[in-house]
């Protein structure tokens, strides 16, 4: 079969359905027309190029992927970019300042050296965030702290570092 | 792993919603995604067409009403842990709900959806049953109320027809002269349960109880009420004996095989354990709540 004949029979278009999204990502519109089946997660780092987003296991266990979903955190790679049509996401890179200071979870990461390869960190940090941003009372204990944080894995397995960070982070938000 | 093609809607209404999932018959319900999507990952559940409920003003939101928690078919698993009335009016929702996987999940996860999903290890079907809630549905041929016991059939498997959109759910309010309790065993926390207990337990003035309820989740296809269990403690004043006779009588009711997570043996000892101790912690709330 010659090239023009092969090229011929192949589809020129995708069956994949497609949709026009607009929602705003850390403070700034945005709109796309993308398949419908596109992960948020995936959304995020191939369309946006915001690549802090990590995504590690695609089934909701690691939690390298959770963002901000209008000031909740969710997993980004358990989502699609059609359900956050019209809503406000915010990502890892939001949250330093534009003149690069740190903001108090990431500095607490950083003072308490919680991080090893730095893969999890992400999104151990927006999930953090999330739990900040709820009025509700922390439980600064051991346990309370794991559990916040059960849904992170880090397979470095630095998690004593972490848990003292999170308790610097809520020090230095004035959240302790 | 990527969801494999499907068209997808979002409809505004309730009636458009119907409309939509009875075009097609591989159609499916997308609420939180947070069971659908990995299904759908791991090529579990493949739907033609997904109908996406999030932006159907009407079912969004927490009611109580006639003794009755109403809860509708968007409102997220952390909504209603964190609600205060919901709180007040039955405890055991809030402290089952901080069993249900982690904060991101229960911030995007549903309660109805979770219900939908019917995992034999879930811990808000164990809560329907054990409080014995019911499921409201709509379909092309109009609503219908299903009763907590009469909604789960296997894992994974509902009497909601494939046409049904369960709408809202009903758990029904703690009476004050009772008390509640949930634990379960899980490797790490916010897996499913390899094992789930929850009571309710109504006092007498005299100490007796006057009506108990258990119920178990991950021992069985499905959540189940314990009623040997319940049978043995109604009337009684929950003696150290009154209690291991009821967790023997609960391990019976233990039909799951040895799985990588834990064996049946194991599975009769977690059930027996959290039947004896859920009992008792009921029975103490319940006459904290009758003292005040």
């Amino acid at each position: 079969m010659t090239r023009g004949n092969l090229q011929r029979q192949l589809a020129q278009t995708s069956d994949d359905p497609t949709l026009k999204v607009s929602l705003t990502v850390n403070g700034e519109r945005v709109e796309r027309v993308v398949s419908v089946r596109m992960l948020l997660s995936d959304f995020l780092r191939h369309e946006l190029r915001l690549t802090g987003t990590h995504v590690g296991c695609e089934h909701g266990i690691c939690g390298c992927c959770t963002v901000l979903i209008d000031g909740k955190s969710g997993r980004s790679c358990l989502t699609l970019v059609a359900q956050a049509q019209g809503a406000e996401v915010t990502t890892i890179e939001a949250l330093a300042a534009e003149d690069g200071r740190l903001h108090a979870i990431q500095q607490a990461f950083k003072e308490c050296h919680a991080l090893q390869c730095g893969f999890c960190t992400p999104g151990m940090i927006m999930n953090i965030f999330g739990r900040f941003n709820e009025p509700q009372a922390l439980d600064l204990t051991d346990d309370g702290i794991r559990t916040m944080l059960s849904g992170n894995l880090c397979r470095c397995t630095g998690y004593v570092n972490i848990i003292a960070a999170v308790r610097r982070a809520a020090q230095l938000a004035g959240r302790a | 792993m990527k969801p494999p093609l499907f068209r997808y809607q979002a409809p505004r209404t309730l009636k458009e919603a119907v409309v939509a999932l009875a075009s097609d018959p591989d159609a499916m319900v997308l609420a939180g995604g947070q069971s659908l999507l990995p299904a759908m990952n791991f090529r579990l559940a493949n739907p033609s067409l997904l109908v996406d409920i999030q932006h159907v003003a009407e079912l969004k939101g927490i009611a109580i009403e006639g003794g009755q928690i109403i809860v509708k078919a968007m409102t997220r698993h952390r909504e209603l842990e964190l609600d205060e009335r919901v709180r007040a009016a039955n405890p055991l929702l809030n402290e089952a709900m901080a069993h249900v996987a982690h904060i991101p999940i229960r911030n995007r996860g549903t309660v109805v959806g979770s219900l939908c999903h019917a995992d034999g290890a879930a811990e808000v079907p164990l809560v329907l049953v054990l409080l014995g809630g019911s499921v409201l549905v709509e379909g092309p041929a109009g609503r219908r109320e299903i009763a907590a016991d009469e909604f789960f059939r296997f894992h994974l498997t509902t009497t909601r027809r494939r046409d049904e959109i369960a709408f809202e759910a009903r758990f029904p309010v703690l009476r004050a002269d009772s008390g509640s309790a949930f634990d379960e065993v899980t490797r790490r926390h916010g897996d499913y349960a390899i094992a789930g207990v929850g009571a309710v337990v109504r006092m007498n003035a005299d100490g007796r109880t006057s009506e108990v309820r258990l119920a178990a989740c991950g021992v069985t296809s499905r959540p189940i009420r314990l009623a040997e269990a319940e049978k043995l403690l109604t009337g009684t004043a929950l003696s150290e004996a009154d209690l291991k006779a009821a967790g023997r009588a609960a391990a019976e009711a233990v039909t799951a095989p040895d799985d990588m997570h834990a064996s049946n043996a194991y599975r009769r000892r977690a059930v027996a354990t959290l039947v004896r101790r859920m009992a008792a912690k009921a029975a103490t709330r319940a006459r904290e709540r009758i003292g005040r």
